[in-house]
């Protein structure tokens, strides 16, 4: 699989708050990456700087030939329009349905009519088992819902990477597996790459080709391979923490 | 029962609290350094404002003209009882005053004349942009600061769209186009006050009130009460955003966003106020 993102020597910080350092990786095209670790190791903060929503106190984060925290806004703006992005709450815009969330992008992005963008909204909607929600405001969703919203409004543009923050975080077991599916299917049948930050073992098992450790402690990077590769040959911290989740 | 109750413990105080308080010649540097930081801040923020317009004008960038509507509702007609209430009691007090002074040297049928002036050119836009920095501009510091604190403004920049373009800019369109309006039904309410003032407390005939109100108006007047209230509302609007926009992502921040939003545009007011008094007079308009 060729590398469709290069991370070199990233540093991220708060302030004077170091929250990981030297962090080298790759993530590759059509792969499912997950980003694993403690509570509080920096796995938000790295998508965040992934996505150039942070800038990094070092290093690169390189999509192809462009740096994404270098370059100008314009050529920001059109490499973020490849990606789709679920935050960790949603971050539905409350001021429109869950539909009219789902259907900006694609008003901004594409020229889609309007009957064409309510469609492929509804389409998106169903495959997150929201079909019925449409016309909802996003207050009266729940906070599992909104996630799946937020999940729909990421896949609007059939974006070529996905981002995922804590994707099945509060969901229930059944729900969870189906969102693994998607997640599945998604890289199967539309080729996407997807990065999710989760702390969800089972579905780091079930879905990702390779998953990242942070560690809180060192603050940087202590491995990076298939989950049953770490499980079974990786650092002990790290086969510590994903044996809980063979387990479950 | 009551001794089965514990009572309730001391909130404890934060670290930060606790913490040694640097000297007042440190604090003070500290003080100044973050103003200069804030200012910058501010002007960059402008910056962004001009150059977003910029691009809607020269047709590089779109407008959502459904959110301008929307603002407009919000900012326009649902101010509108508001600014009758404050403007009419202005106008009150405006012509009170002025009549038991004027009456001293028997020129009560001057009230119009000053009631006129006084609100067309000053007190109208001065009023309409006190009263949108509390009921709108809080308003936009509240909106951003939420959705910032809610990541929305950050689920709009991973969209690739600028929020100062889809949020800051339909909101001081719509207040900028609003405001020549409400500044003018402000001017005709505090007008129509002192009009029953002038004709009911101080006997003033209703027809010649109006007369040297109509007598005492001029053009220039009127341009430059709409562009004062012009003016203030764009300041209302930036400063309610501007905090909006940089509030921290927690619901304190979003208060303090609100708080810092109304004081900033009552400051940027008057200083506006005064800078353009000064500067019309001079230039004798």
């Amino acid at each position: 699989m060729d590398s469709l993102v290069q991370v070199e020597a990233l540093t991220m910080s708060y302030g004077s708050k170091l929250v990981q350092r030297d962090l080298n990786f790759d993530i590759r095209r059509g792969e499912v990456l997950a980003i694993i670790g403690g509570s509080g190791c920096g796995k938000s903060s790295l998508l965040r700087h992934l996505t150039g929503l942070q800038q990094p106190a070092r290093g690169t984060v390189r999509y192809g030939a462009a740096d994404i925290n270098s370059e100008d806004p314009a050529t920001v703006a059109r490499l973020r329009r490849t990606f789709g992005i679920s935050f960790q709450a949603g971050a539905l815009w409350s001021s429109m349905t869950v539909g009219e969330n789902v259907m900006l992008p694609m008003e901004l992005f594409s020229n889609f009519t309007p009957a064409e963008r309510e469609q492929r909204a509804r389409d998106r909607l169903a495959q997150v088992d929201l079909a019925d929600q449409f016309d909802t405001e996003p207050v009266a969703l729940s906070g599992g819902m909104r996630k799946r919203a937020a999940i729909a409004r990421a896949l609007a543009l059939d974006p070529e990477l996905l981002f995922l923050d804590e994707p099945s975080a509060g969901l229930d077991p059944p729900t969870a597996a189906r969102l693994d599916e998607l997640i599945l299917r998604l890289r199967v049948e539309q080729g996407a790459t997807v990065v999710m930050v989760t702390h969800e073992l089972a579905s780091i098992f079930a879905v990702a080709d390779r998953a990242l450790f942070l560690d809180a402690e060192t603050k940087t990077m202590t491995a990076l391979d298939a989950p049953d590769e770490l499980l079974a040959h990786g650092p002990e911290g790290v086969r510590e923490f994903l044996r809980r989740g063979a387990r479950a | 029962m009551s001794a089965a109750v514990p009572a309730p413990a001391e909130p404890r105080r934060s670290r930060a609290f606790l913490k040694k308080r640097p000297g007042w010649v440190t604090a003070l540097g500290l003080r100044v350094r973050e103003s200069f930081a804030e200012a910058q801040r501010t002007l960059l923020f402008i910056g962004e404002v001009a150059l977003a317009f910029m691009a809607l004008l020269r047709g590089k960038a779109t407008l959502r003209w459904a959110d301008v509507l929307w603002q407009i509702d919000q900012a326009g007609p649902r101010s509108v009882a508001i600014v009758s209430l404050v403007s009419g009691l202005v106008g009150v007090i405006l012509a009170y005053m002025g009549a038991v002074q004027l009456q001293r040297f028997g020129a009560q049928s001057f009230i119009a004349d000053l009631v006129t002036i006084g609100a067309v050119r000053e007190v109208a836009a001065l009023m309409t942009g006190i009263i949108l920095a509390g009921r709108i501009g809080a308003a936009f510091a509240a909106q951003l600061g939420s959705m910032q604190a809610n990541e929305e403004i950050d689920a709009l920049r991973a969209l690739g769209v600028d929020p100062i373009a889809f949020l800051v800019v339909p909101r001081v369109l719509a207040l900028v186009l609003v405001a020549p309006l409400l500044t003018a039904f402000a001017a005709l309410v505090a007008c129509a006050a002192g009009w029953a003032v002038a004709a009911v407390i101080f006997g003033v005939p209703p027809i010649e009130y109006l007369y040297k109100s109509l007598q005492s108006l001029t053009l220039s007047h009127v341009l430059i009460g709409l562009g004062k209230g012009t003016v203030y509302c764009l300041l209302v609007a930036l400063a309610g955003c501007r905090q909006g926009l940089h509030a921290g992502r927690s619901a304190q921040a979003v208060g303090e966003a609100v708080t810092a939003s109304v004081v900033q545009a009552i400051i940027w007011i008057v200083i506006a106020a005064s800078a353009l008094t000064i500067a019309l007079q001079r230039l004798g308009w």
